[in-house]
C-alpha cells in the first residue's frame, strides 16, 4: 500500500518521461484556461470587491454568441467584433441594472447577485442558442488544428497546435493586461479604485465608467477563454463547470493578485492532472479532478489564509 | 388596527422575553399551524403534497440549517447539498443495517453523522474567513459527492449506484418507500420540521445563539469579550450540519424515494442558499417564505402557460424558469437585501401603528 502511494508513481514517472511530459502539457493547457478565468475574477474583485461568480457563464455566453453569429452566416472575424460588442452591452447592462442599485451592500449580497446573473444568462443562452453541444469555429478563425510531434528521450509527445495557440494568446493577453494596468491612465484608475473607493472617487475617478470597463475586460477575457476551451471540448453549458475550478485557483493565488491567478492556475492545472494520472486512477477509482483543486487550495489556505500571493489580512476591531 | 399592541403590558422580565410578546403574532402562528396540521392534510391533493407541501417543508428545513451557519454565525457555506447527502446516505445505511430501527429515529440519528462531517470541514473556519472559507465548504461539496459515487459500501454495492428507499413501517403504517401514502409522509415531515424549528428558535435566542451572532458581527471583538471562537464556530457547524443532514434524510426518504450522487450536486446547494438569502439571513421565518417562493414559483410557471393556453414547449418553460428565478434573485436583492423576513417585519411595523403615520 505504502509502495503504491509513495514509490510506484514516481518510478512510473521516471520510467516514462515522455508520458510525464504529455501529462504536464495537458495540465499546463487547462491550467492556462483556469488562470484566464481567474484573471477575470481578480480584475473585477480588485476594482469593486465583487466576487463575480458569473465569469464562468460569461465564457459560455461569449463562445455561444460567437458560434451562433457564425451559424447565421456572418464572416468569422466580424463575429469576433460583434461578440465583443455583445459583451460590452452585457457589461453596461450589468452595471446599470444590477450593480448600481447594490453599491455598498455586503459582499455576500453582491455575490448572490452575480449568481442571479449566472442563472439569468443560463436561461437566456439556452433559449436563444439552444442547449446542444456546438463546434467552435476553430478553422474559420485561422487557428491551426494540426498537431506537433516531438520525440524527447525516444518517446512521443503530441502537442496540438490549437493548444499552443491558446497558450500563446493567453500569454499575450496577460502581458497586454499588465501593461494596461500599470502603464495607462485607465489602468491606474482601476488599481486606485481597488485600493480605496472613496479616495479614488475624491480625486475624480468615475466609479461607473471603471466598472463598465472592468466588466468589459472580463468579457474580452471570457471570449478568449471561450474560444480556447471551445476548440478543445466544444461549446456547451458544461463549460460552466470550469468556473468552479477558477475558485480554488483564486484562493490558492490570493484574491487580489494577478500573478497569483496565473501561478495558481498553472499549479492547479498541472498538479490535478498529475494526481489524477498517477494516484487518482490507479488508487482511488479516478475522476479525482472534481475535488483535487479544492482540497489542495484548502490545505494551502490552512497555512497561508490569504493565499500564496494575496495581500496580508490585517484585522482591526 | 388588527395588530394594535396597545394594552398588552409586560409586568415581568419573563413576559418581555417570551417567544411571542405580541398576542397577534401567537394568533397568526396558531392559524398557520392550524392550516399546516389540519386543513392542508384534509384538503390537499396528491399533486399538492408531492410538488408543494412536502418539498417546501424539506427545503425550509435545509435552509434553516444553512441559515444557522451563514445567517447567525456568519460562516458562508456553499456545501449544503453535500451535507444533505451525508444525512441521506447515513440514513440509508442505518435502515439497511438495522431494519428494526424506527424510521423517524433513524432520520433524526442520521443528522449526527452529518454533524460530524460538518465539524471536520468546519475546522478550517478557525483560520480561514469569508470567501476563502466558502472554498473549504466547496471542497466538502465536491469531495463528498465524489465519495458517494466511488464508495460502494455506501449504497450497498448495488448495480445502479443509487440508493432506493425500502418500505419502512412505523406503528403498522408505511412511512417511507413506494407503499407509503403522501399524507403520512407529510405528517412525518411536518412533525420533524416543527420540532426542529422550535429547537432552533430557542437555540438562537439562548447563550449559544448569542455567541454565534457576536462571532458573525465581528469575530475578533467577540473573542476579546471572552467568547470562545472555536466553540462558537464549531458548534455552529455541528448544529447547522445536523439540521441540514436531517433535511437531507427527509429529502430522500420522504420525498424523492431514491437518490443518485449527482442529486446532491452544487445546484442544490445554491438553491438552498437562494432560499436562505431571499428569505433573509439571520431569520427563522425567512426560510419558510423563501422556500415557498423558490419551490412554488416554478410550479406556478409550469402550470401558467397551460392554463392560459399558450403553446410553449416544456424545455422553453424550464429555461424561462431559470431566467425568471435568476432575475427574481437580483430583483429581491435590490428591493430588500435583507430578504422577505425583513419585508414582513416592515409590514408588521406599519400594521402596528396603522392608521396613524407615526
Amino acid at each position: 500500500m505504502l509502495n503504491e502511494i509513495f514509490i510506484k508513481p514516481f518510478v512510473d514517472m521516471v520510467e516514462a518521461p515522455d508520458f510525464l511530459m504529455q501529462v504536464l502539457w495537458e495540465g499546463l493547457v487547462s491550467g492556462i484556461l483556469y488562470a484566464l478565468i481567474a484573471l477575470g475574477f481578480v480584475l473585477i474583485y480588485r476594482s469593486s470587491r465583487i466576487f463575480n461568480f458569473a465569469q464562468g457563464i460569461m465564457v459560455v455566453f461569449a463562445a455561444l454568441t460567437l458560434v451562433g453569429l457564425h451559424a447565421m452566416g456572418v464572416p468569422a472575424w466580424i463575429c469576433v467584433v460583434l461578440t465583443l460588442g455583445v459583451m460590452f452591452v452585457l457589461a453596461v447592462t450589468i452595471e446599470r441594472v444590477v450593480l448600481r442599485p447594490l453599491v455598498g451592500q455586503p459582499d455576500i449580497i453582491l455575490f448572490m447577485a452575480t449568481i442571479g446573473i449566472t442563472l439569468f444568462l443560463i436561461g437566456f443562452g439556452e433559449i436563444i442558442f439552444g442547449g446542444e453541444n456546438k463546434v467552435m469555429i476553430t478553422e474559420q478563425l485561422g487557428i491551426p488544428t494540426d498537431s506537433v510531434l516531438l520525440e524527447p528521450w525516444g518517446g512521443l509527445l503530441i502537442l496540438e497546435q490549437k493548444d499552443i495557440t491558446a497558450v500563446a494568446v493567453a500569454a499575450l493577453l496577460v502581458v497586454a493586461l499588465l501593461v494596461f494596468l500599470n502603464k495607462t491612465r485607465m489602468g491606474r484608475a482601476i488599481r486606485a479604485l481597488g485600493d480605496d473607493h472613496q479616495a479614488a472617487l475624491s480625486v475624480g475617478i468615475s466609479l461607473q465608467t471603471i466598472w463598465v470597463l472592468v466588466w468589459f475586460i472580463a468579457g474580452i477575457i471570457a471570449l478568449v477563454t471561450g474560444i480556447a476551451w471551445g476548440a478543445r471540448a466544444g461549446v456547451s453549458f458544461a463549460l460552466e463547470v470550469i468556473a468552479y475550478k477558477a475558485l480554488p485557483v483564486l484562493m490558492l493565488g490570493g484574491l487580489e493578485s494577478i500573478t497569483g491567478a496565473i501561478v495558481g492556475g498553472l499549479m492547479i492545472g498541472m498538479l490535478e492532472k498529475l494526481f489524477e494520472i498517477y494516484w487518482g486512477q490507479p488508487l482511488l477509482g479516478g475522476n479525482t479532478e472534481t475535488w483535487f483543486a479544492f482540497v489542495l487550495a484548502l490545505i494551502v489556505l490552512l497555512f497561508r489564509p490569504q493565499g500564496l500571493f494575496g495581500e496580508r489580512i490585517i484585522e482591526r476591531v | 388596527m388588527l395588530y394594535r399592541t396597545a394594552g398588552q403590558f409586560k409586568t415581568s422580565y419573563q413576559a418581555d422575553q417570551a417567544l411571542f410578546p405580541v398576542r397577534q403574532d401567537a394568533v397568526l402562528l396558531g392559524v398557520v399551524l392550524l392550516f399546516a396540521w389540519v386543513i392542508f392534510p384534509l384538503t390537499a391533493s396528491e399533486f399538492a403534497f408531492q410538488t408543494l407541501l412536502i418539498p417546501i417543508l424539506i427545503y425550509s428545513l435545509a435552509a434553516l440549517g444553512l441559515n444557522l451557519l451563514t445567517g447567525y454565525a456568519g460562516q458562508l457555506s456553499l456545501g449544503t447539498a453535500a451535507f444533505m447527502g451525508v444525512g441521506a446516505y447515513a440514513c440509508y445505511k442505518l435502515v439497511t443495517l438495522m431494519p428494526w430501527l424506527n424510521p423517524v429515529v433513524a432520520i433524526l440519528f442520521s443528522g449526527a453523522f452529518s454533524a460530524g462531517v460538518g465539524v471536520a470541514f468546519g475546522i478550517p473556519s478557525l483560520r480561514i474567513k469569508g470567501f476563502y472559507l466558502a472554498i473549504a465548504t466547496l471542497a466538502a461539496q465536491f469531495f463528498l459527492v465524489w465519495l458517494f459515487e466511488k464508495w460502494g459500501w455506501l449504497y450497498n454495492y448495488n448495480a445502479s449506484g443509487a440508493i432506493q428507499v425500502p418500505n419502512l413501517e412505523m406503528f403498522g403504517v408505511y412511512v417511507a418507500g413506494p407503499q407509503a401514502s403522501s399524507v403520512v409522509q407529510y405528517f412525518v415531515v411536518l412533525a420533524v420540521v416543527t420540532l426542529m424549528t422550535l429547537v432552533c428558535i430557542n437555540l438562537t435566542r439562548g447563550n449559544l445563539g448569542r455567541s454565534w451572532k457576536a462571532t458573525r458581527d465581528m469575530d475578533i471583538a467577540a473573542e476579546l469579550i471572552g467568547i470562545n471562537l472555536m466553540r462558537s464556530k464549531l458548534t455552529a457547524f455541528a448544529v447547522s450540519s445536523y439540521v441540514v443532514g436531517v433535511a437531507g434524510a427527509l429529502f430522500v426518504f420522504m420525498w424523492r424515494g431514491a437518490a443518485e450522487p449527482n442529486l446532491f450536486d452544487i445546484p442544490l446547494s445554491f438553491r438552498i442558499l437562494f432560499i436562505a438569502i431571499i428569505g433573509g439571513l439571520g431569520s427563522i421565518l425567512g426560510n419558510y417564505l423563501g422556500a415557498i417562493l423558490i419551490v412554488g414559483l416554478p410550479v406556478l410557471l409550469n402550470t401558467l402557460p397551460e392554463a392560459l393556453g399558450l403553446p410553449i414547449s416544456s424545455a422553453t418553460v424550464e429555461h424561462l424558469n431559470i431566467m425568471i428565478v435568476g432575475s427574481l434573485i437580483v430583483f429581491f436583492l435590490i428591493i430588500e437585501p435583507h430578504g422577505l423576513a425583513r419585508l414582513w417585519a416592515l409590514i408588521r411595523e406599519k400594521l402596528i401603528i396603522w392608521p396613524f403615520p407615526h
